[in-house]
């Protein structure tokens, strides 16, 4: 409990500092850019830099430490805003039940994301003190116009810490009756500050990508809030929210797994084996809707400016895309193979094996669309066989429309997985069985019949505009299959009998490491697509506004950037194993015989 | 005879990289590009584990055959030889891989570069973001005149397009044969169809030299045509390139 004292003693003044030294920043670099520019109560246009303006530390490469500090800050960002709503979640869930192992789950989490939370403080700390040293021009231009915002910022990381810590050591304090509610409304109110602490670090974010309220000479208009309510910044809002939830859900995934394989007794087992189920069901829960979220966001991005959508996914980013395909892909893998597996929870399970295989054709049948590149790499021999660049049958793989279409079927199977999953141990016992069961194959067969149609029609038979609009009855199509079969289910097995008792802790161990691929996809992707985010700006700090003019100025090459990604993930999975670590040691206490005064 | 479960994986992987080979190259007549190919196998061989390892009883059955030959002292020989031949295989596999070969190297080429902000273009700057086709709107408010201008793009692009774009627009005009890159199909979903007027009209009018430095080489020989084309030339082959290919360009509004 010391250590972890330390520990948050530790955040708590890394946090002091960062806010103090923001609020200086502010100020002073607020009124340095005023008088420069010689214009009274006025602000100044975005400064013209020269390399020179840049400051260089002998043997560092600024843009590649910021990147990756800025990486580390937001993956350990996401993973402690995340863990608090779905500790809520499940917090609710416990009082509701009155089961405590919803409790005692809850309670774990919360003190996982504890030491993650020291973590995020001292990047944060970081990425400030790496932006005031190597890029000070750009970081006066922002704070300036971002003052309010980050002053505020600073203060809610105050308050963040503040509910943080009485939430997390009142927990055993808060308990029963009343103060269960209190604890839970501590719990809301921690989600409420952290939101908008995202919420704000968004603006900025979204104001380099789509800046508003300036005009194009970057001149201030006064309007916080336009700045604010930029273009971008809803779309990111949304993708963010919703991504993060999945993200928690797989890191703790991968806690549980960890703890699995390293425990040593069944009940132990059975335990992290729960809690890892249950994580995993909330990031697919969370992972169901996030390519829909992803593709409003690229629409938007494309929408507010041809040449980044076109630098996202047509031109110079394209392959990468390929990758953060492949990479979503092997989500989906991997939650459905954690759910195969934990079939063998139960006895009763073996009436759905005879099925898998064909959600397995599905399922990688959609992927290899969902990855099918629009730029082929093809050998001199292949373009001559070809006839040109241009493949007649795999070119309308690879846009938008075929993707949309694969996507789709992804989800709805998934959701298939689920659902066998969920009937495995139950038998139903309404009369009705054969008709439910009539109906859902009706509404999986119409539903994925109007996938198809909406996808293969609109998206290459109609205008643009309706291409990209057929993606929301496509979405609607999946959401009301998945939601009326899952409510056809619950009434279906509302008073089922039991095949056998459920066997927590009966899976075998190659299904934990799915949670830890899970995790590691998610972590890689983020880092891939941050990335590009960022990168599709190429040589503007902020769009149209402020060229970067640094010796670092330049959009590196595809392997060159997946290697600083991959480089900074490893970095981020070696010091999540550590945050594991401490939570395993700071559960283990050693009695040294002899040691002590009696 | 039941098959053992190693056998039927494998079976599986060789039945469809053979169906691979039987759809693309031999009954549609378009090869499928080895480095699409590698990478379905890739995840062929993902869901083929998947299905096989799901559940215990079949994970035994299958790792049976590989245990017995790693574990049993009665398959000393076979496991030696084994234990050579796979190696050697790997090692032979990627000789032939990395072995340096006289042919051109393969070029990772993006179908679509990304339009600046702004270019200048008939000693004028324009900006791309806002530029939209004078011409559009009378293909609703004066279809005849829309009719006019699309058979006045015509006689353009036959004059000075299809011997590279071909008079199909399909990309195989009769010097396409000497292009590399070759020149770009219109009939292609995946060409104008998925762009704005504003992106035809700055690759129009600047040509391959027009084209941005990023994700080079472009080694595009497509001609600057606003020094063979005026303003008006250009956007009325906008017109009808669309109009031809029964493509519409990408746009942010419906229909009426």
């Amino acid at each position: 409990m010391n250590l972890c004292r330390l520990k948050n003693l530790k955040g708590i003044s890394t946090v002091l500092a960062v806010g103090i030294l923001w609020l200086l920043a502010g100020d002073a670099f607020g009124a340095e850019t005023a008088s420069a520019t010689g214009v009274t109560g006025g602000y100044g246009p975005a400064p013209d830099l020269k390399p020179s303006d840049y400051p260089q530390v002998a043997g560092v490469n600024s843009r590649v430490t910021i990147w990756i500090v800025a990486q580390l800050h937001l993956w350990f960002a996401a993973f402690v805003l995340a863990v608090p709503i779905f500790v809520f979640i499940i917090e609710a869930i416990g009082m509701r039940t009155r089961d405590k192992r919803y409790d005692d789950m809850a309670y774990e989490f919360i003190k996982v994301s504890i030491t993650a939370y020291s973590l995020t403080a001292i990047m944060g700390g970081l990425l400030l003190f790496c932006l005031v040293l190597f890029y000070p021009d750009l970081f006066r231009y922002m704070s300036v116009i971002f003052k309010d915002s980050m002053f505020y910022y600073a203060l809610l990381f105050f308050a963040e810490s503040a509910v943080l810590y009485i939430y997390y050591y009142g927990w055993h304090w808060l308990q029963g009756g009343f103060r269960k509610w209190v604890h839970l409304t501590l719990g809301l109110l921690l989600n409420a500050v952290g939101t908008t602490l995202m919420l704000l670090a968004n603006a900025w974010l979204t104001f380099m990508m789509s800046p508003a309220g300036v005009d194009p000479a970057g001149v201030f208009s006064g309007d916080a809030w336009a700045a604010i309510h930029n273009f971008l910044w809803n779309p990111i809002n949304i993708h963010r929210f919703i991504a993060n939830i999945a993200y928690g859900g797989s890191i703790v995934g991968a806690y549980a797994a960890f703890k699995f394989l390293t425990a040593s007794g069944a009940q132990e087992k059975a335990h992290y084996d729960w809690m890892g189920y249950n994580a995993n069901f909330i990031a697919i829960c969370a992972l169901l809707p996030l390519p829909f979220a992803g593709y409003y966001l690229a629409a938007e991005i494309y929408a507010y400016s041809q040449q980044m959508g076109i630098t996202l996914m047509g031109g110079l980013f394209a392959w990468l895309f390929i990758i953060q395909a492949v990479l979503i892909g092997t989500l989906f893998l991997s939650a459905n193979y954690y759910l195969w597996c934990g079939m063998g929870r139960s006895d009763g399970a073996k009436r759905y094996y005879k099925y898998i295989k064909y959600i397995a054709i599905v399922l990688i049948g959609a992927f290899l669309v969902w990855f099918t590149p629009h730029t082929l790499v093809l050998t001199n021999e292949e373009l001559k066989a070809l006839g040109g660049p241009y493949h007649k049958y795999l070119g309308p793989l690879g846009i938008m429309p075929a993707k949309n279409t694969a996507v789709n079927l992804m989800i709805l199977f998934t959701a298939l997985s689920f659902m066998f999953y969920r009937r495995a141990n139950k038998v139903a016992t309404v009369g009705w069985v054969k008709a439910g069961n009539a109906i859902q194959v009706a509404l999986f067969t119409t539903g994925i019949l109007n996938i198809f149609f909406l996808g293969v029609y609109h998206g290459y038979f109609t205008n643009t505009v309706y291409k990209v609009a057929a993606s929301i009855p496509q979405v609607l199509t999946t959401l009301i299959v998945i939601v009326a079969s899952v409510v056809i289910d619950s009434f279906m097995y509302r008073r089922s009998q039991e095949a056998g008792p459920l066997h927590w802790g009966r899976v075998p161990p190659r299904s934990q490491y799915a949670l830890f691929l899970l995790a590691v996809s998610f972590t890689w992707l983020m880092g891939l697509m941050g990335y590009i985010r960022s990168g599709i700006r190429q040589h503007w700090h902020i769009l149209d506004i402020m060229r970067d003019n640094s010796p670092d100025a330049f959009t590196p090459t595809l392997g060159y950037a997946a290697n600083v990604v991959s480089l900074a993930t490893i970095l981020f999975m070696a010091m999540v194993i550590f945050v594991f670590w401490l939570s395993q040691v700071s559960g283990s206490k050693t009695l040294p015989d002899g040691y002590w005064k009696e | 005879m039941k098959i053992p479960k190693l056998l039927q994986a494998v079976l599986v992987l060789i039945g469809v990289y053979l169906g691979f080979i039987l759809v693309f190259d031999v009954l549609l007549d378009a090869v499928i590009p080895s480095s699409v190919l590698a990478m379905y196998m890739f995840f062929v061989a993902a869901g083929v584990f998947m299905v096989f390892t799901f559940e215990e009883d079949g994970t035994r059955e299958l790792v049976a055959p590989i245990k017995a030959l790693v574990e049993e002292p009665s398959r000393r020989l076979i496991r030696n030889i084994v234990f050579v031949v796979v190696p050697v295989l790997a090692g032979a596999g990627t000789y032939f891989q990395m072995v340096p070969s006289l042919d051109a190297p393969v070029e990772l080429r993006s179908i679509h570069p990304a339009p600046p902000t702004a270019i200048k273009v008939y000693g004028k700057r324009v900006n791309l973001l806002k530029l939209e086709n004078p011409y559009r709107k009378f293909e609703k408010e004066d279809p005849e005149k829309f009719k006019e201008l699309v058979a006045g793009g015509a006689k353009v692009y036959i004059q000075n397009c299809q011997y590279c774009h071909g008079d199909k627009l399909d990309g195989k005009g009769p010097y396409a044969a000497g292009l590399n890159p070759t020149p770009l199909n219109f009939q292609d979903v995946g060409t104008i169809a998925q762009l704005q007027e504003s992106y035809l009209f700055w690759r129009i009018a600047t040509g391959g030299p027009g084209l941005p430095k990023e994700a080079a080489p472009w080694i595009s020989s497509m001609p600057v045509w606003q020094n063979f084309l005026s303003e008006e030339e250009i956007w009325q082959v906008i017109l009808f390139l669309y109009d031809y290919t029964g493509r519409r360009p990408r746009s942010w509004e419906h229909d009426g």
